[in-house]
Formats: C-alpha cells, sequence, structure tokens
C-alpha cells in the first residue's frame, strides 16, 4: 500500500522533470536560433590571388663563370623579409633543375620525403632576416642588413671551389639587392652559426657589401 | 711606390749589418796578440759575392688546403690539396730553373693555416703570391683576385686588409698571366673574391684556380689529371712571372 506522501513526493517531481524537460528544450531552440543568426566561418568566396611582381634572379653560369638577369614574376608578399626568403627560395630552387648553368646537390624544395615538402619551405634556406645596418656610434644609416642563414645540407652539397662558391653568394647578394635596393650588406650563415666558409673557399667570416660585389668577367 | 718601399726596407736591413762586423772586428782586435802559425796556402775557394742591395724577385706560391683539409674532391681518388700541391713543386722547379727564387708555405701533406700562410707571405717580400687551387666545377684556369677596395700603402695596414694596398699590382698580375693563358689557348675567366689568406697578403696576390678542360668548338675535353694540360698552364704561368720580373725590374 503506497502511502498519500510518498504519491505526493512521486507527482511533484514528475512535475518538476517536465518543467525542466520544456525548460531544456526551449534554451536548446533557443541556442539554435542564434547559431542561425550568426555569420557562418566557412568561407563564402575565395583567396584573392597575391598579385605577381617582376622579379630578377641573378643566375650563375659555371662555364664562363659569368652571372646573368633572369627576369621572372612571383606573387610576393607585402613584407621584405619574407619577400627575400621567397626570392632566395626561388633562386636556389633554379639551382637544382637538370638543366641549370649552375648545378648544386642536395634536397630541393618539394621532394618527397624533405622537410621542405611538408612545410612547404625549401630546404636549403633556414631562415632569412632583415635588420638595420649597425653603426659604430649607435646610430643606423638608410640601408639594410640581410643575414641569409644556409641550411648544413645545402653547404655539405654545394660544389667545392672558389668559382661555384663566389657564383653562388654573388648570386645571392646580386639577387637580394637588385629587388630589395634597401640591402647593402649580407651576412651568411650556416645552420644558424657563424662558419668560416661555404665548402672549403669562400669567405663566409665577413660581411658582403653589394656594392663591393661585381660579376666575373669571362672569356 | 711599393718597390722602393721594399727596396728601402731591404736597405735599411742590411745598414744594421756593418756595425754589427765592425763590432765583431772591434773585439777581435782587442784580443792580444798571438804568434801567427806558418800561413797555408789559401784554399782555391771562389770569391765571395758582392754584396747586393737590390731586392731578390721572389714568388710565393701557397699550395691550398693539406691535411685534414683536402678540399674539393676532383676524382674519385684525387682530392684538391694532393692536386695543388703537385702543382706547386712543378713549378717550384719550373720558376728556380728560369732563375726565379721560391718560398713555398707547403712542402707535404699538412696544412699550415691561413695565418701561418700570411705570415710566410709576408715576411718573403715576395713580388708575387700565387694561391693554387683545383676544383672540379668550370672550365680552364678561373683567376681571382681580392675583393677589397683599393687603399694606399700606409705604414701599418690593418691583419685583414691588407691586401688591400696592392689591388692594382695583383690586377696586373692577373693580367699579365691571363695574357700568358690566352697565348697558350687554355680558356681563362677573371673575378673577384674574399678568400683566405688572400685579404692577409702583403704582395701582389693571385688566386689561380685549375679546372678541367670542357670540350667546345675549339677545344677538347681534357681532364686534370692531364699531364700535358698541366704542363701548358705551368709554362704559361712561368712565362707570366718570367714577364712580370721584367716589369718589376722596371719599377721606380
Amino acid at each position: 500500500m503506497i502511502s498519500k506522501a510518498q504519491r505526493i513526493l512521486f507527482f511533484s517531481m514528475l512535475l518538476v522533470a517536465v518543467v525542466m524537460a520544456a525548460v531544456l528544450i526551449r534554451l536548446r531552440e533557443h541556442a539554435e536560433d542564434q547559431l542561425h543568426a550568426a555569420p557562418g566561418p566557412a568561407p563564402v568566396s575565395g583567396p584573392a590571388a597575391a598579385p605577381t611582381t617582376p622579379v630578377t634572379l641573378i643566375i650563375p653560369n659555371d662555364a664562363d663563370n659569368s652571372l646573368t638577369e633572369s627576369e621572372r614574376s612571383l606573387p610576393l608578399p607585402q613584407d621584405d623579409t619574407a619577400r627575400a626568403r621567397i626570392l632566395l627560395e626561388t633562386l636556389l630552387e633554379s639551382f637544382h633543375d637538370p638543366k641549370s648553368t649552375h648545378p648544386v646537390g642536395g634536397a630541393a624544395a618539394g621532394k618527397e620525403g624533405t622537410a621542405g615538402s611538408e612545410t612547404g619551405r625549401n630546404p636549403d634556406i633556414e631562415d632569412v632576416f632583415l635588420m638595420p645596418v649597425p653603426q659604430a656610434s649607435g646610430q643606423h644609416e638608410g640601408g639594410k642588413m640581410a643575414v641569409v642563414d644556409f641550411s648544413g645540407s645545402f653547404a655539405q652539397s654545394h660544389p667545392s671551389g672558389i668559382e661555384p662558391e663566389t657564383l653562388t653568394l654573388l648570386a645571392v647578394i646580386g639577387t637580394l639587392h637588385a629587388n630589395l635596393p634597401a640591402i647593402t650588406q649580407v651576412r651568411f650563415l650556416v645552420d644558424g652559426k657563424q662558419q668560416d666558409t661555404l665548402a672549403g673557399h669562400a669567405d663566409l667570416t665577413r660581411v658582403y657589401l653589394a656594392s663591393e660585389t661585381s660579376a666575373p668577367e669571362g672569356r | 711606390m711599393r718597390w722602393t718601399e721594399a727596396a728601402r726596407r731591404k736597405c735599411l736591413n742590411l745598414s744594421l749589418l756593418p756595425p754589427l762586423l765592425l763590432g765583431v772586428g772591434w773585439s777581435q782586435q782587442a784580443q792580444p796578440p798571438m804568434p801567427a802559425p806558418p800561413a797555408p796556402p789559401p784554399p782555391a775557394v771562389p770569391s765571395p759575392p758582392a754584396a747586393n742591395v737590390a731586392p731578390r724577385f721572389l714568388v710565393v706560391l701557397d699550395a691550398a688546403h693539406g691535411g685534414n683539409d683536402t678540399g674539393a674532391r676532383i676524382a674519385d681518388r684525387l682530392l684538391e690539396k694532393d692536386i695543388t700541391l703537385s702543382l706547386a713543386m712543378r713549378l717550384r722547379s719550373m720558376l728556380s730553373a728560369h732563375g726565379i727564387g721560391v718560398v713555398t708555405t707547403r712542402d707535404s701533406d699538412a696544412n699550415p693555416g691561413p695565418v701561418v700562410r700570411a705570415e710566410t707571405a709576408n715576411h718573403a717580400q715576395a713580388a708575387a703570391c700565387l694561391l693554387i687551387h683545383a676544383t672540379a666545377t668550370g672550365s680552364g684556369v678561373h683567376l681571382y683576385t681580392s675583393s677589397l677596395a683599393p687603399t694606399p700603402l700606409s705604414r701599418f695596414m690593418p691583419w685583414q686588409t691588407a691586401q688591400s694596398a696592392y689591388i692594382p699590382q695583383s690586377l696586373r698580375l692577373s693580367s699579365e698571366i691571363d695574357s700568358a693563358l690566352a697565348h697558350a689557348e687554355i680558356p681563362v675567366s677573371l673575378g673577384r673574391t674574399f678568400l683566405q689568406p688572400m685579404d692577409s697578403l702583403a704582395c701582389p696576390t693571385v688566386a689561380v684556380e685549375v679546372a678541367p678542360l670542357a670540350g667546345g668548338a675549339t677545344t677538347k675535353a681534357t681532364p686534370l689529371t692531364d699531364t700535358g694540360y698541366q704542363r701548358a698552364i705551368l709554362d704559361a704561368v712561368t712565362a707570366a712571372l718570367d714577364e712580370w720580373r721584367n716589369d718589376w725590374r722596371q719599377q721606380p
């Protein structure tokens, strides 16, 4: 026999459960209304393609020890540091071309199984950054210094010799200065550290001035 | 200008000799007189050469690399350090045969390091310094001079940029070697570079980088190991230095 108190408790709890269900259903409907009212996170239009910019690459030629200008069009970002990196990645990628006049061994960007293919970055370059040209007095002149950090694999696979190493450095300096004239000095690192030479010859311990570098003469 | 400076230094060094010799003579005169034994007839020795105050024409040959620093790998069993030493030794013999004094920075498979190489060259006060390199890239002979901007010769030159005072002479020496190689129909390319120990050398300096001969319309592909090719290069360099000696003697 169920007591009267138990029946009252049962119906009270049933009533509370029904009311709570009604409240939850209403809250859910309210949240759904808000979700539909907010702008969706999905893209509604495709990304705008960056406009291509004409650039000048300085391409070395081992056969006659020369440097030639090559005009290309590349989509470049606004930031100078990012532009410098893309320029050098494009330049060094050209060295891996089978028909390159200045072939350099090692892993090229985009090859399967390389870090570069996973990150979309050229494995020949660890980093490129720009900084104001340091002055003894603490003030800065107008120009910028580019610090180019080659990867260790690029240095190890680079052909050894005065000519091939000098041509690589001149091509890098010339390409940077041709497209970013504010860069007046260039310094080179390998794996983030100063190294005596690139592959046994060209001196990497000094700062290179864009004004000092000139194309060699062949005959 | 550079030659008069070098000659002046030599003369100063020689000017220190007479007081020393006089001092030795004075100390000998101060000895008590000894009874003189019967003098034997003097041996037939050549008379000593007359004092020569003119600076001697010296060439420094720096065979690049050595020891653990192997340099470029030219072929499977041929390293740059070996071929540069071989070329330097052969060039030394050829220059000596032409009466040209030679100082080498290394005669064996050792790596003295750039500082010692530069010290050796600078102490020699040479009229020409050749840095001998080899590579498997390119064709013919690559002649490199320093990329430093020319500066006037001064009493004290910074170690890192001593070569800057010799840039005009280095370019003339490079042109001399270029002409001799062209006469031998060997392709040449000229360039400027930053290379150790070149920038620390206080003498007209050219880096001579020897590469294989690529086949072309007028040339036949020739490996770097070809003795005839090497001989042609060394002959041309010897002729250029012979010519450089004549130019050097005509300096004021």
